[in-house]
C-alpha cells in the first residue's frame, strides 16, 4: 500500500486462499486442464500423469474450497469444472494497482497544474 | 482539469498495467515533479533520504496519516533527464516485519513527451506475475482495508 487508491472499490475478503491455492504447479496445470476440457472427472484428470489420483483429489478440494473449481455429481463420478466469476478475481490484485497509480497520476497533475 | 487519464492494461495480462495522462504544464515542469526527490515525494505522499540518482538506492516512508509506518525503497535504474525515469520496488511491501528484499521487484517507468496540450506522461509498472500469490493477496487484502481512509485523502486533492 504505497500509494494511494483510487475509485475501484473491490470487496475481496475472500482472495488470500485464493492466490495461496494458485501458488502451486499441479493446481495450475489442473485449472489449465478444466478451462480448456472441462468438465472433467479425477479418473480423466489423473490420465497421463504421474500425479496419484488421491493427490488430484486434493488438489481439486483446494482449489475448490477457494473458490476457484465446482464440482457436480455425475453418475457415479465427481466432474470439476472452473468457477469462472471467482477466477475473475485473481485480476483484481492489478486491477487495485491500476487504480492506485489513477489516484497517483491525479495526483501529480493537481501538483504540477496547480502552482 | 479538462484531461484524462487512461489506463490500458491488458486484462487477460496480470503482469502489467499502463497508463498515459496528459498534464497541462511544460515538460520541464512535469520532469522535476518526477525526478526530483522532494517534489515526487510531494505528490507521492512519502519523504525520501538521498538523491536521485542511477544506481541509487533511496529509502522513504509514506506521509499520509495512518500509513506512517510503510516505509519504501526505490532502486534508481535509470534516468535520462526530461524523458525518461524507471526504478524498481517491492510493491505492497507493508509489513515493516518482512524482509522483502530478497523478492522480485515490479519496475516502474515514466516516460514523458510534449503534446500539444503540455506534456503526455506514461506510467508503466510491470513485472507482477514474478510476486509470489501469497504477497499479492496480502497487499491485496490489506490495501482493501484502508479504503475508506485513503478514498477521503483522495478527495481533499481532487476537489
Amino acid at each position: 500500500m504505497s500509494r494511494s487508491r483510487g475509485t475501484a472499490a473491490v470487496n475481496v475478503s475472500e482472495a488470500a486462499p485464493m492466490f495461496a491455492a494458485l501458488g502451486d504447479a499441479t493446481r495450475l496445470k489442473l485449472l489449465g486442464r478444466l478451462s480448456v476440457d472441462g468438465p472433467l472427472s479425477i479418473t480423466r484428470l489423473s490420465e497421463g500423469t504421474k500425479v496419484t489420483r488421491q493427490a488430484i483429489a486434493r488438489h481439486l478440494y483446494v482449489l475448490g474450497d477457494a473458490g476457484l473449481l465446482r464440482h457436480a455429481r455425475r453418475g457415479r463420478e465427481q466432474v470439476w469444472s472452473l468457477d469462472l466469476k471467482r477466477l475473475e478475481k485473481a485480476r483484481q490484485y492489478v486491477d487495485q494497482v491500476a487504480a492506485q497509480w489513477d489516484a497517483a497520476a491525479e495526483r501529480l497533475r493537481a501538483y504540477v497544474e496547480d502552482r | 482539469m479538462t484531461a484524462h487519464t487512461e489506463t490500458t492494461h491488458d486484462k487477460a495480462s496480470t503482469d502489467r498495467i499502463e497508463k498515459r495522462v496528459v498534464l497541462q504544464a511544460p515538460r520541464s515542469r512535469v520532469w522535476r515533479a518526477i525526478a526530483n526527490v522532494e517534489e515526487f515525494g510531494a505528490w507521492f505522499n512519502a519523504r525520501f533520504e538521498g538523491e536521485f540518482t542511477e544506481g541509487a538506492t533511496v529509502r522513504g516512508r509514506i506521509t499520509q496519516p495512518g500509513y506512517e509506518h510503510i516505509e519504501l525503497e526505490l532502486q534508481l535504474v535509470r534516468i535520462e533527464p526530461e524523458r525518461y525515469f524507471a526504478y524498481r520496488w517491492h510493491p505492497g511491501a507493508i509489513d515493516p516485519g518482512v524482509d522483502y528484499s530478497a523478492e522480485p521487484t515490479t519496475l516502474v517507468e515514466f516516460t514523458l513527451e510534449d503534446v500539444d496540450a503540455g506534456t503526455a506522461v506514461t506510467i508503466v509498472e510491470s513485472g507482477f506475475d514474478k510476486i509470489p500469490l501469497t504477497r499479492r493477496a496480502e497487499a491485496f487484502r490489506l490495501n482493501d482495508r484502508g479504503w475508506d481512509a485513503e478514498s477521503k485523502n483522495l478527495e481533499r486533492y481532487v476537489a
